[in-house]
């Protein structure tokens, strides 16, 4: 069994299209060089300098990850993690 | 161009204002492919702020979820600017990640008095372009 990784319409063009591929780790990081492995170029949109873009939000099930523990966080087969474009700006 | 209807350009405008002088936000969903806004969600302003705003994490997740379920895509994702015109900030531009989407921009600045400014946007890419706003009833 895998990790499911659900990808936002913006990073489909990793992915050959696909709206969800499957990964395997034992934390978030691991997860996301597995991913990059498979799909080149995908973690440089989701991590910069060793942390997790502010212009992502990425999901381990129902919770955010910056409430868990970052790229720390553990995951384990049967989870699924969602990404999400964060949607935010402003007048300045 | 973006057609939408009075009634959510309405809807739009009365959130804008209700949350002034905060920026106000939210997103109206439509069929995948459809290009079609038919309902709209109010989202929280994360930021509760007069210069930014952001959709909360939770509640975005929870609303992409729904939109998933239902065949929907976010056919307009809109914010208030409520002391500067309706045209996209650098940050805007910034995070505009949704390729499919109308972003769309209320002004209540106070120079415009019971008017607001309504105003929609391709953002692909970093590139910005107007584009009419066709409003049916």
């Amino acid at each position: 069994m895998a990790i499911e990784v659900r990808i936002p319409t913006i990073l489909r063009s990793y992915t050959d299209g696909a709206k969800a591929v499957d990964a395997k780790g034992a934390t978030l990081e691991e997860l996301i060089g597995d991913l990059d492995a498979r799909h080149p170029g995908l973690k440089a949109r989701l991590v910069d300098q060793g942390a997790l873009r502010r212009f992502v939000n990425v999901y381990l099930n129902d919770e955010d990850v910056r409430f868990l523990g970052g790229l720390e966080t553990p995951v384990a087969d049967g989870d699924t993690v969602t990404v999400l474009p964060a949607v935010a700006g402003g007048s300045r | 161009m973006l057609t939408i209807s009075r009634e959510l350009v309405d809807k739009i405008i009365e959130h804008a204002r209700a949350d002034h002088p905060d920026e106000a936000c939210g997103v109206i969903a439509g069929p995948i492919g459809s290009d079609s806004p038919e309902r709209l969600i109010p989202m929280e302003n994360a930021e509760r702020s007069p210069t930014f705003y952001r959709f909360d994490s939770l509640e975005q997740l929870r609303v992409w979820r729904e939109m998933d379920d239902r065949d929907e895509e976010p056919v307009v994702i809109y914010h208030s600017h409520t002391s500067t015109e309706a045209y996209p900030s650098r940050t805007d531009i910034s995070y505009a990640a949704e390729p499919n989407a109308h972003y769309v921009l209320v002004s209540t600045r106070e120079e415009l008095g019971e008017k607001a400014e309504f105003r929609s946007y391709r953002i692909i890419d970093g590139v910005v372009r107007e584009e009419e706003v066709v409003v049916t009833s």
